[in-house]
């Protein structure tokens, strides 16, 4: 296997602003903050946590839709950030991206044809003779009737719409997609759809993916590795089924224990942690480890020091009391 | 399993809501009945359209008409019609023996006004209860649903308020009349899974201590197994079966119920392909004559189509819908 994507301490800082007459910064939200991992080729990696830790504005961090504050993003060997505007456009190609809500991803305005053949064309990927042909296979990959294609958006159903989402992201072939909540939208039964699509089409295609949701056992079903953040940084990071079936950070701990499973006996007598609060701000993370103030093993040194991510038990866990508790 | 007692709080029969567009007449909830006993809890599960909410939204009197009307039925509340008794009757039952909390805390507070004003107003309104006294009362209900300077809280603006915050504000000003009833619509859906644990929490605990009777409408069958007494299934408006929680996880009976635990990831080994429904829910403007699943089903036979859908007993307090269980065929 080869590593596709590689971030190097990648950081997404937004500043904020006070006053209205004068405006003066007056610090920033640190909403990725020292991000480091890699993907491999064909690859999927599950990125969790609760909304406002980061996971979505790292998604677009790595599309470049919003530059990194520091760090580097590499894609196949290429420094993105440092990429001048051709290069990251000749990038995009490899890299695309499905949002969560099929409803505002697409222009209700355009036919499914219009949607799937403008990135065939923007990118001059085949002559404009084959667009048609091509258009159609897409269809056909996704499971959507080409006999579709001169249809609107508001004409399908959100499982459908999320098919077309995702024909468009596949449209340039890409190596990598970053799907950011894809199914969150969805009832259970289309769900279960568009997760075996996925899945099919990272076996088929070698296609590695970014999957971004909040529901842990969604995530644990499709992924290779999972990555759980908090607060802008990875916690614990390693193979889907160690994270979620046997969690080490306390915080994937707690994560864990809060998702309702649907099995009434076990739910009966299974002990919760039920974390207290609301994660903090990330103007103003607390210091040391910045879980410790809703930490039920936080100690005094928890307060001070910043856990860095570390081999722990087959996976990366950012505790310093990884092996105590 | 929990026999309910000979008169149930709240008693629905065969109630039709039905909405009146200009592309036809939709059958959003097409005759449903059920019970729900004081201190129990009552899961309503389905997809989106499956009618769980307009069945709540009837009982409430919050269907827009028009469009919306409901077309026949009654439900009893301590043996008054809420769908035919006088406005005065009403509204000295909703909101203060019936309260109900929504899906998304974000929109059903309004922005304009301040926490307390809120959180107050049904104690005011239904209560007769003076301005001073009252908000001691909410202060010691957000304090009751874990809202820390529930004092310096009450004077905020819901803008100031995270969204789990938010959804202990609208149960707390759910609770503050103390209903007997609380019915809940997706509280929990917008919510992040450890915000979702606290919220689910506090309504236990606030159910133990009131012994107030719950319904729970959620599309995520995981929330309802470890929060509720029965459970009900609705599809295309009707209920496709009811049991128990542990008779509808462990022996489901209809083939829609089946389908749709097979379809989550949770049950399901890692990397096998899940379980889908074919298709897409029925489309309610047209008339459906038989069962509502029928064109999705994998078991469906002519008759299934043609021949209306009623609840059969399997068991005691297992009912089901479906004409080739009940034949024995499946």
């Amino acid at each position: 296997m080869s590593t596709i994507l590689e971030l190097q301490d990648v950081k997404t800082h937004f500043p904020v602003q006070k006053g209205f007459f004068r405006r003066v910064n007056a610090g920033s939200v640190r909403a990725v903050d020292g991000v480091s991992f890699k993907l491999e080729r064909g690859e999927v990696l599950g990125l969790v946590g609760e909304s406002g830790c980061g996971k979505s504005t790292l998604a677009r961090t790595i599309m470049h839709l919003v530059p990194p504050t520091d760090g580097a993003v590499i894609l196949n060997g290429k420094n993105l950030s440092a990429a001048t505007g051709a290069e990251l456009r000749a990038s995009r190609r490899d890299l695309q991206m499905v949002f969560q809500d099929p409803y505002a991803s697409l222009n209700p305005r355009m036919t499914v044809y219009g949607t799937l053949s403008e990135p065939l064309l923007a990118h001059r990927i085949c002559p404009a003779s084959e667009v048609p042909e091509r258009v159609a296979r897409l269809m056909r990959i996704v499971g959507l009737a080409p006999r579709f294609v001169q249809k609107y958006p508001h004409e399908f159903s959100g499982g459908q719409r999320q098919r077309i989402a995702i024909a468009r992201a596949l449209a340039l072939e890409p190596k990598l997609i970053v799907a950011d909540e894809p199914v969150s939208a969805l009832d259970v039964s289309i769900q279960a759809q568009i997760l075996n699509l996925l899945a099919e089409l990272t076996r088929t295609m070698n296609l590695s993916l970014i999957f971004i949701a909040h529901d842990l056992s969604v995530v644990k079903h499709i992924s290779d590795r999972v990555a759980v953040m908090y607060l802008g940084k990875i916690v614990e990071l390693g193979r889907a089924e160690e994270v979620i079936d046997r969690p080490v950070h306390p915080y994937t701990r707690a994560l864990v224990s809060a998702i309702p499973t649907p099995d009434p006996d076990r739910e009966s007598t299974r002990q919760r942690i039920v974390l207290a609060g609301d994660p903090p701000s990330p103007i103003n993370p607390p210091p040391g480890c910045a879980f410790h103030p809703r930490c039920l093993y936080a100690q005094d040194r928890c307060r001070e020091i910043v856990p860095p991510l570390a081999p722990f038990a087959g996976r990366d866990v950012a505790c310093i009391r990884a092996g105590e508790i | 399993m929990p026999v309910p007692p000979p008169v149930p709080l709240l008693q629905v029969s065969d109630l039709r809501t039905y909405f009146h567009t200009r592309s036809g007449v939709y059958r959003a909830v097409d005759g449903v009945s059920f019970e729900v006993a004081a201190g129990e809890t009552l899961g309503i599960v389905g997809e989106s359209g499956s009618g769980k909410s307009v069945t709540c939204y009837s009982i409430m009197g919050l269907v827009p008409s028009p469009p919306g009307k409901i077309e026949s039925g009654t439900a009893r509340f301590d043996g008054v019609d809420l769908l035919h008794c006088t406005p005065a009757q009403a509204r000295s039952i909703r909101g203060k023996r019936v309260a109900m909390i929504f899906q998304d805390p974000m929109t059903s507070l309004n922005p304009y006004l301040r926490i307390g004003d809120q959180l107050i107003e049904p104690l005011v309104i239904h209560g007769g209860v003076a301005k001073a006294e009252a908000r001691r009362r909410g202060i010691a209900m957000l304090e009751a649903v874990g809202i820390n300077e529930a004092d310096k809280r009450l004077r905020q603006y819901p803008h100031e308020f995270s969204g789990g915050m938010r959804q202990r504000v609208m149960i707390a000003m759910a609770l503050i009349t103390e209903p007997e009833l609380l019915i809940a619509d997706e509280p929990t859906t917008a919510l992040d899974v450890t915000v979702q644990a606290q919220i689910l929490e506090l309504i236990r605990r606030m159910q133990k201590a009131r012994n107030m009777a719950v319904i729970f409408i959620t599309h995520d069958l995981a929330v309802v197994s470890g929060l509720c007494d029965r459970v009900q299934v609705m599809y295309g408006g009707r209920i496709l079966e009811t049991g128990t929680t542990r008779d509808l996880f462990y022996r489901p009976l209809h083939p829609y119920t089946r389908a749709l635990q097979k379809s989550i990831p949770a049950i399901q080994p890692k990397g096998a392909e899940l379980y889908t429904i074919a298709g897409l829910p029925p489309d309610l403007s047209k008339p459906l004559p038989g069962c509502p699943f029928a064109p999705r089903c994998e078991f469906a036979v002519e008759r299934c189509r043609a021949e209306p859908v009623t609840l059969v007993p399997a068991e005691p307090g297992h009912y089901h819908a479906c004409l080739r269980v009940a034949a024995g065929e499946l």
